[in-house]
Parts: structure tokens; sequence; C-alpha cells
């Protein structure tokens, strides 16, 4: 029972570090309908670009402050929206109009290029950190096992949890969001009421990066170490988790992210750790085949 | 003389296909138009044309004496044309007062209430409705709200893609009441119209398109005199 409890707190906070990815997937598949393969290693710039920040606040040997800690999420976010806005502008805009494989394709070399890069610039070898956030909370003692909740999952889930309200403020609220939804069900019909239909997919990828961005400060904060090729596993994960939620619906990335983060956690608790993978690999082809709308996706036609 | 709206030599078409040829027309301030012509004779083409969609390959649109047709579509939009496409487009997903908040989008900081209260005026059904996702309206609201939704960034130019399409006679009517009310406050309306019958009788002045290109053009009671005409278009309203 202590055991299980442990398990899910483990398996939810890892979750919303996919939720926050998957929006990303789902986002932009909603809008121009082409999966971003490039995201994963957005996330992987969002981490390396928090541990630069560390580092150059002096930080990364032990306990930090909150202060330094908003500060490195800003600075991540900030500079990883950048990374975001730059894929799509080089890489996604020229091809527009293009054939539908043209961007997949480009997508999956700008994901090549950009773990290159950091792996030029940043050295191949893994870069750990002390934990800034050490400690935690002993919940419950049974059979000698200690259920922890630590600090950091806190802080994940908290933080989480605010950075999806202040998303989905901004969807369902503001002039911007109700742009990007128009975009999302018609695009030509948005651009036939004035909007700029290219600045608002640039907003989508900005936004999308951010929230990368802070999934990728909260993996290093717990786990402590990150390198170059981290994008990739945690990318397709997130990918599986917008599938299973249902491609181009915002819930449903985060829903699927903590089924995904659920099941890869019991899966290596209650099994076996070294095929945590092939559990969720195996949600995506079952889902595919058998619900390939997702849970919360949309199968209805709509009335012409 | 400087009309709102004058096309010369517009040639355009959807990749190898060539939908318009040497189109040249012009719509006065204050009048309502109207392009008649049988299923695929470039009527929808033309209208998306006039909004860079696609872009015209060779001669010149220009609204208000600005040349148009390299701007793209939100810029053009923007100027001051409006548009209820074909097929009404309206996002199904959104509630009614949600589609017609974005077609207040090219206002930006204006506050779109007053517009609002004039569009529900026109539209009552559309007022009893404001919650609702617009994908669960009849086909006659959906129109209403795509002609709603146009006219909420109150635009100098409006143009309708067959609006009387697939509806019943009765919300026709309506539709077609409410566009003569526009005008009578001084709208101008570029309409493309299947129901040759109507759109003649609503409009001051007509064009024929057959296969891409402008063959007759006159005033709304003389096309409808034509013999080709009463012919070609209006064998329905005859029998």
């Amino acid at each position: 029972m202590a055991y299980a409890l442990q398990q899910l707190i483990n398996g939810v906070s890892l979750g919303m570090i996919y939720g926050l990815i998957a929006l990303g997937y789902t986002m932009v598949y909603g809008i121009i309908g082409m999966i971003n393969f490039a995201h994963g290693d957005v996330f992987m710039v969002g981490a390396f670009i928090s541990l630069i920040t560390m580092l150059l606040l002096g930080l990364g040997g032990g306990a930090a402050g909150p202060g330094a800690l908003l500060l490195v999420l800003l600075a991540a976010m900030a500079a990883t929206a950048l990374y975001g806005y730059t894929v799509e502008r080089v890489a996604y805009r020229p091809l527009r109009g293009s054939f539908r494989l043209a961007p997949l394709i480009s997508a999956i070399g700008m994901s090549i290029l950009l773990q290159n890069y950091v792996q030029v610039a940043q050295g191949a070898r893994s870069k750990p950190i002390e934990a800034p956030v050490p400690g935690g909370i002993t919940l419950m003692e049974s059979a000698g096992f200690t259920v922890q909740l630590s600090y950091v999952q806190i802080l994940i889930v908290v933080l989480t949890l605010a950075v999806l309200a202040g998303f989905t403020v901004l969807v369902t609220r503001t002039p911007l969001g109700r742009a990007m939804r128009a975009c999302e069900q018609d695009r030509k019909m948005a651009a036939l009421l004035g909007i700029d239909t290219d600045r608002v997919i640039s907003l989508t990828f900005i936004i999308g990066a951010a929230l990368a961005a802070v999934a990728g400060c909260l993996y290093l904060l717990r786990y402590g170490v990150i390198d170059f090729y981290i994008g990739f596993l945690a990318g397709v994960k997130a990918f599986t988790a917008a599938v299973l939620g249902g491609i181009g619906s915002l819930p449903g990335a985060v829903l699927g992210g903590l089924l995904i983060g659920l099941i890869e956690t019991f899966w290596s608790a209650y099994f076996s750790a070294q095929y945590k993978d092939v559990a969720a690999f195996g949600i995506l082809i079952l889902t595919l085949i058998f619900m390939p709308t997702g849970l919360l996706g949309r199968t209805e036609v709509e009335k012409v | 003389m400087s009309a709102l709206l004058h096309l010369e030599g517009v040639r355009a078409g959807y990749g190898a296909v060539q939908a318009l040829n040497d189109v040249s027309l012009h719509v006065e301030q204050g009048e309502i138009v109207t392009l008649i012509g049988a299923n695929g004779a470039g009527k929808s083409t033309l209208l998306m044309t006039l909004c860079g969609e696609p872009r015209a390959q060779a001669g010149s649109i220009r609204f208000a004496g600005q040349e148009i047709s390299g701007l793209p579509t939100h810029a053009i939009m923007r100027l001051g044309i409006a548009q209820s496409p074909e097929g009404r487009r309206v996002f199904p997903r959104m509630s009614v007062r949600e589609n017609l908040l974005m077609g207040a989008e090219v206002l930006s900081r204006a506050n779109p209430a007053p517009q609002l209260a004039r569009v529900l005026a026109l539209f009552p059904r559309l007022e009893e409705r404001l919650e609702q996702r617009a994908g669960t309206l009849s086909g006659g609201e959906q129109q209403m709200l795509a002609i709603g939704r146009a006219l909420m960034s109150q635009p100098r130019l409006l143009l309708l893609d067959e609006p009387s399409l697939g509806l019943a006679p009765l919300v026709v009517k309506l539709i077609f009441s409410a566009i003569r009310q526009l005008n009578a406050e001084g709208m101008t309306v570029l309409l493309v119209e299947q129901n040759a019958n109507l759109a003649l009788r609503l409009a001051h002045r007509g064009y024929v398109l057959v296969n891409g290109r402008i063959t007759m053009a006159g005033t709304g009671a003389e096309l409808l005199a034509t013999k080709e005409i009463r012919d070609a278009y209006l064998g329905a309203a005859a029998h």
C-alpha cells in the first residue's frame, strides 16, 4: 500500500512533465496539422538553458532560493521560446503549402540538428548537478517502507498546475487564444477575418517552447542530470501522451501525460524497470490500433 | 470616376486549373452587384481571388484606389473588405458570440459592443443562440452567423458567396431582406448567387460568368429580360 502510494507520487510528478511537453505537440498539430518532431529537443534545450543559467547564478552546488529558481525558469522560458520561434521560422514556414511530408522531414532534420548542436557546444558527457531543491516530507512509514514526498515533486505539481491555469486562461479567455482556436478550426477563414495566421503560428511555437522549457527545468531539478539526448525519449513519450489523450486536444495532452507517467512508473515498480519504455510505446501502438482519436479526441463530423 | 472595387484583366486559378480568365468588373460605392453563373463557372474563385487566396496571376485588383492583388489575405481584409464565404465556414467549436467577436478582430482596440448590437438587431435569431456552439446551429442560422461575422468588422465592401444555398425559402427571404436593409444603410455588396432570379431582382447590376469569363453585363432588370439568361439560368423559375 505504502509502496503503491509512493509510485503514485512519482508517477504524477513524471506525468506532469510529459504533459507540459505534450501540450506543445498537440497545439502545433491542432493548428498546422504537423507533428513537430523537434519539440522533444526543444525541451532538451530548455533543460540545458536552465542548467547554464543556474551555473551563471552560482547555483547547482546544493540548495537554491526560490527567487533564484524563478529567475532560472524565466530565463529558460524566454531563451527556449526564441529557439521555438526560430525552428518554425527557418524550417517549417518556408515549406508551408508544400507537400505534406516536407515539414515532417524538415522537423526530423531540426531534431538531429539541435541534438548535434548541443552535443558540440556543451559536450557529449552527461551533466550532473547537486540537487538545488533537496529534502522532502516523510508521509508515512509502514512495514519498513517510508513514503517520501520530495520538495521537488511538490514544486513540479504546484508549478505545473499554475502554468496550466495560466495557459488555460490564455487559450479560452484572451483574443490571442481565440485567434489560436480559430486557426485550429479553419485557418483560411481566420485569414479571411484579417488574422495574420503566420503570426499566430509563430506565437503557438513560442508558447509551446516556453512550456517545454518549464518541463526541461523541472526535469533538471528532479533528476539532477541531463545530456544532449534526453529530448528524444522524453519527446517520443510526450508524443505518445498527446496521441493517447487525443492529438489536438489540450486537456487530452495533460491527461495523456499523467497516464503515461503513471503507467511507466507502475510498470517499473511492479514488473521491470528495463522494459518501462516498452510499456509506454505498447500504449502508443494499442491506442493507434483501437482508439486512433484518443481519449478526448474528436470523432464527430462537423455539419457543413 | 473611381469605383470602390475595380478588376481588370484578372486571371487566377488553383494549380494548373485556370478558373478565371481576363475578368474585368467594377463595383461602385453603395451598389449591390451580383455575379451569376453555373456551378464551377469561377464565381467563388473570383471572391477568393479578391481576398488574395489564390493570388491573381495577372491583371489588377484595385480597392478604393489601392492595388491589392499583391497583398497577403489578412492585410486585404484589414482594408475594409469582409467575406461570408462559400460553405459559411463558421468556427464550429466556438460559441456564436465568439464567432462574431472573431469578425471584429480587425478592429483590434475598438470596443466591438456597438457593432455586436447592430448585428444582433439585424439577425435577432443569433441573439437567442449567443452562447450556443456554432456547429450545432441550423443551416440558416449558420448563414446569418457568417454574414453577421463579416459585418462585425464594419467593412466598406461585403462579399457574399451563395447566401441562399440549401436554405428554406422563408430563410432565404429573411436573408435577402437583411441584405437589402444593409444596402439601404449604405453597404456596398458583391453577391455571388446560383439563384439568378433572386439575385438579379435584388441587385442594381449583374455580371454573368461562364467558364471563367464575363460574358454579359447589365442592370438587374436588363439581364432578367435577356432571353439567354432566362433560358440558361432561370429555367426553374419559368416552369
